[in-house]
């Protein structure tokens, strides 16, 4: 089964809030000093759930695709020091700024340049713009269906089980490949990549592809072109009313705060 | 402006609290010169009048059985037949398990984009700009669309329903389309509960990397336990191996909305703020008073948890 998985770099979650900066004139987030960019945490998931279907289907080639600045490659090492087979990074300053929408077009095409594949699978969705809208655009422009929300894939030859999870419960469906998958959270912790993966990853094959090797145009790249443009970026201001609950000791704090609580029916 | 399609959705209670939430969102769209209000739901005639009630100026009810699968495959000719009959240049959609689906495929295929889980929606210059949080609720984004159809999908509980009023009226219609879906429904079910979920749970108590000792969590236990709620844990703390990953609260774990979070020795990354944002009261046990949990509690005390913890406990069995 030949999978093709989809990964993205982004500044860290867990950076702190308080180091969290946006340039407003330019729209971006400023990177935190000292803070190296991760990858998406939805993303090991889908290249889980990609090495899973690989060995249930004994054998098969896992291609992992990143589009972003130069040090997205660390991505894309991530996912081959876990077992995937090659790596493909779309890097150019003309994809600089681009949207979620764009990037499905420029995914898409890459997709067709790496050829022949039975499955396409991405996390649920990237954590700095939390949109989720990729898998589906990916779908859409390659024209093959799309099953968002994956906990559970089964192969059976062309004919794939997915159970996904609904708002309420979950879904049993039933799909034919190719198509694309979206993995959700609850399928699994993904394998940490031992020392000796790590090195097998350092002599795998990264292709670098710019925007022209996809053959986009002028009018497909940059920001001005977003299907989504963006007006504005601001931190929100947090509207603090924390009320401290102050005591000469901890006890007393502790008393405070559970008549506080009581107060306010919490308790 | 060319008019406002809102795609309704009905549960076993009737129509979706999400979608009177659109209607209200709508109506508000309308008043600033957004068109007139025109609502869709896969059902019956009955349900469209009473979109009718909550705001619509007209409904259409798609009518064609194949709906109920809620595949996008289904939907889509649905929706694209209801947009033609409307005339409508902007579609709200409720951020749900139909929605998420629906709204990046409608607007792919009628290449346009969506702004998903919207928390604000404005006129501006005869466009609509739609406001949403990204990183992890750090920034808030304000985004408009290039293409003439404009998309969104609405955060439950952003705007106020109206409430229904049987005597308004407006057109109802039906249409019939539907597409053939290439992903086959198997069958839904409904998770299986044992204890107090987390995700149920009236209080959760969470604990963090801050806590510097897996072993504190004993004690976060049996706070829990006393306000009948669940424990949870950062994904600093369960990727320490703290505690179980089942338990982790934030970006790749679970999403709570209790009534009471107590968060203990969290600073609030936003890998965790995603988790619990929705929490209706927060209370935040932290040594550091700069940190961002303490900055969107109720109450907080800062001080160390390994004194103000015990202490709490023994003044909570004194209320009881």
């Amino acid at each position: 089964m030949n999978i093709i998985v989809c990964v993205k770099q982004i500044p860290d979650p867990e950076t702190p809030s308080a180091s969290f900066r946006v340039d407003e004139a330019a729209k971006k987030v400023i990177p935190a000093q000292g803070i190296a960019p991760v990858v998406n945490p939805y993303d090991p998931q889908a290249t889980e759930a990609a090495l899973r279907l690989k060995d249930a289907a004994g054998g098969g080639k896992i291609t992992v695709i990143s589009l972003g600045p130069e040090t997205a490659r660390d991505a894309i090492k991530h996912a081959l020091a876990m077992g995937a087979d090659e790596g493909v990074l779309i890097t150019d300053p003309a994809l600089d700024g681009i949207d979620n929408f764009q990037t499905a077009v420029a995914l898409a095409k890459a997709i067709e340049k790496v050829g022949e594949f039975d499955l396409i699978l991405m996390g649920r969705a990237s954590a700095d713009w939390d949109m989720g809208v990729v898998p589906t655009g990916v779908s859409q422009i390659l024209g093959v269906p799309v099953v968002t929300l994956a906990k559970a894939i089964e192969a059976n030859g062309a004919t794939l089980k997915v159970d996904r999870v609904l708002d309420d419960g979950f879904q049993q469906v039933e799909v034919n490949t190719p198509a694309v998958i979206s993995i959700s959270n609850e399928f699994g912790e993904p394998r940490y990549p031992q020392l000796r993966q790590i090195m097998l990853a350092a002599k795998k094959t990264v292709q670098v592809w710019s925007a022209a090797d996809l053959g986009l145009g002028a009018d497909e790249t940059g920001s001005a072109n977003r299907w989504l443009p963006l007006e504005a970026l601001y931190v929100p201001k947090v509207e603090s009313n924390v009320e401290i609950i102050e005591g000469d000791t901890p006890e007393e704090k502790a008393r405070n705060l559970a008549l506080k609580l009581r107060a306010a029916k919490l308790i | 402006m060319a008019g406002i399609l809102v795609i309704a959705e009905a549960n076993e209670g009737g129509i979706a609290p999400i979608s009177q939430e659109l209607l209200g969102a709508a109506r508000q769209l309308a008043d600033a010169g957004a068109g007139p209000v025109t609502a869709f739901i896969a059902g019956t005639e009955a349900q469209a009048k009473e979109l009718v009630a909550y705001g619509a100026d007209s409904a259409i009810a798609a009518t064609n059985g194949a709906l109920a699968s809620g595949t996008t495959d289904a939907y889509l000719p649905a929706v694209e037949a209801a947009i033609a009959q409307s005339g409508a240049d902007i579609v709200l959609l409720g951020q749900t398990s139909l929605g998420r689906d629906l709204g990046p495929a409608l607007a792919f295929k009628n290449k346009t984009a969506v702004a998903m889980d919207c928390v604000e929606l404005h006129v501006e210059g005869g466009r609509l700009h739609a406001v949403r949080s990204a990183y992890g609720g750090n920034a808030r984004a304000k985004v408009s669309f290039r293409a003439p159809l404009q998309i969104v999908t609405v955060k439950a509980k952003s705007f106020d329903a109206l409430p229904a009023d049987a005597g308004r009226s407006g057109a109802v219609s039906a249409i019939d389309a539907a597409g053939e879906s290439r992903v086959k429904v198997l069958g839904t079910s409904k998770p299986e509960s044992t204890g107090i979920k987390l995700e149920e749970a009236p209080v959760v108590v969470s604990g963090g990397r801050g806590l510097g000792d897996p072993s504190a969590f004993a004690m976060l236990e049996q706070l829990a336990s006393l306000l009948k709620g669940a424990t949870g844990a950062s994904r600093a703390a369960c990727d320490l191996g703290w505690y179980p990953p089942s338990q982790q609260v934030g970006l790749t774990g679970k999403t709570v909305s209790p009534g009471l979070y107590i968060a203990v020795a969290i600073s609030g990354a936003s890998q965790h703020m995603a988790g619990m944002a929705g929490s209706k009261n927060i209370v935040a046990i932290n040594k550091d008073a700069d940190a961002n949990m303490v900055k969107v509690s109720k109450f907080a005390i800062v001080d160390d948890y390994k004194k103000i913890i015990p202490a709490l406990i023994e003044e909570i069995k004194k209320l009881a």
